[in-house]
């Protein structure tokens, strides 16, 4: 079943702010990773794998590449 | 009827040492190449040099200087050793070993000696099978060598490993005690992840194209794996040792990278005030010879402080395989004075 969007955007900006120390605000759903909010590939697979913890989902180091964006993180995480 | 050995009630490390590439090759010389800087690298892994051998010096001279100084260190002579553990991945031979010529060339007159090809968990296999040797009595002394001369392995175009690579040799010389002074070894692989971190091209497809064979990997996939996998490793082998993560005093992680070190702090839960060790960032990676390199330096960087004998040091070794080492250890006496000279 897939999990509700809101609280998957909210879990994922707090794994986020702690990992990254941004603002929450400035995390927003069409923010690119690289491009906007400066998280690198390292730092991408932290945010993942605690997401994968705290969502309770699989997110193949594959796939990894495809979640450009907060909203693409979001979409995955929700219909895993 | 056959007799058992005499069983031991535990095992110590009683000196470390080490030796470094004499050439300090900074970022701007390794950047060029890979279309990186300076800045990139330091961010990425941490590493502003890293040492690197002259062309003559070859793996048995590192480990022979190395060796030849943990036993200085632990106030042995050679001929006290009955046993060489030698963990190199850039030895050329398959046979004969490395692990006998370096036997032979520090005089210990005949010790039982082999390779063993762990990456960069091979000190900690070491130290695990040397604990276990000589608990069960069959050997005394046992000398463990992480040898690693990773440029003979490099692509200079690399951008996946080959610019964080170094070379070097540490060495432990392990010794009985009356009580355990190495915790148990927590040790595995994962051979399904063997793809992950290696050499390109094995040596039948090396001859038949006329490539030399260079190292690769899948970064944040080994990252993943170091920084969550090797937590949950390193904290059961503090459990282990009858501990826990506020009672690890010194942190010795494989010097694979500054920010899967930070990483593995934060998620074994180390008490903030724990010493890390951080040779990575002038050595580079060294593979097998990182960790007692480290500690090597360690023992330099708070020799104002006297000596880290005693301290509890959690140790974790981690690389291609994949294969993977921790355990707890009391560190050796480290302010024994002894004259510094790097070889190669």
């Amino acid at each position: 079943m897939a999990k509700d969007k809101s609280e998957v955007l909210e879990g994922l900006i707090e794994i986020i702010v702690d990992e990254t120390g941004l603002d929450a605000a400035a995390i927003t759903p069409d923010k690119s990773f690289s491009d906007d909010l400066d998280i690198d590939s390292l730092s991408m697979m932290t945010i993942v794998t605690l997401a994968e913890d705290r969502f309770e989902v699989e997110i193949p180091d594959d796939s990894v590449k495809d979640l450009s964006t907060v909203a693409s993180a979001v979409d995955f995480i929700a219909n895993a | 009827m056959i007799e058992a050995t005499p069983t031991r009630a535990g095992s110590q490390i009683l000196g470390v040492d080490g030796v470094r590439g004499s050439e300090v090759v900074t970022n701007e010389q390794v950047a060029g190449p890979i279309d990186s800087s300076d800045e990139w690298i330091r961010s990425r892994t941490g590493i502003v040099t890293r040492a690197r051998a002259a062309a003559d010096v070859t793996v048995l001279d590192l480990a022979e200087a190395a060796a030849g100084r943990a036993i200085k260190r632990a106030a042995l002579t050679p001929d006290q050793i009955d046993a060489v553990l030698v963990a190199s991945v850039t030895y050329f031979q398959q046979t004969p070993a490395l692990a006998p010529q370096l036997a032979d060339r520090l005089q210990t007159g005949g010790a039982a000696a082999f390779d063993l090809s762990a990456a960069c968990a091979g000190y900690c296999y070491g130290i695990g099978l040397a604990d276990s040797l000589i608990k069960a009595g069959g050997a005394t002394n046992v000398l463990v060598v992480g040898a690693d001369k990773l440029t003979e392995f490099v692509d200079p175009t690399d951008r996946t490993i080959s610019f964080i690579l170094g070379d070097g040799a540490g060495a432990a010389v392990v010794g009985p005690a009356s009580r355990p002074k190495i915790g148990p070894t927590v040790w595995g692989s994962d051979g399904s992840k063997a793809g992950s971190v290696g050499q390109n091209l094995d040596f039948r497809q090396a001859v038949a194209t006329g490539v030399w064979p260079t190292l690769r990997q899948d970064g944040p996939t080994v990252y993943k794996w170091a920084v969550f996998s090797m937590a949950a490793v390193a904290r059961e082998a503090i459990a282990a040792a009858g501990l826990t993560p506020g009672d690890i005093e010194v942190f010795v992680p494989h010097q694979a990278n500054l920010r899967i070190i930070e990483q593995q702090v934060k998620r074994i839960g180390l008490d903030p005030e724990v010493i890390v060790a951080n040779d990575i960032v002038e050595t580079g990676n060294t593979s097998a010879a990182s960790i007692p390199l480290a500690v090597e330096r360690l023992g330099r960087d708070y020799a104002d402080q006297g000596s880290l004998g005693g301290k509890l040091a959690l140790q974790i070794g981690f690389g291609a395989g994949l294969a993977y080492a921790a355990q707890v250890v009391e560190l050796p006496n480290t302010a024994i004075p002894i004259e510094r000279k790097s070889r190669g």
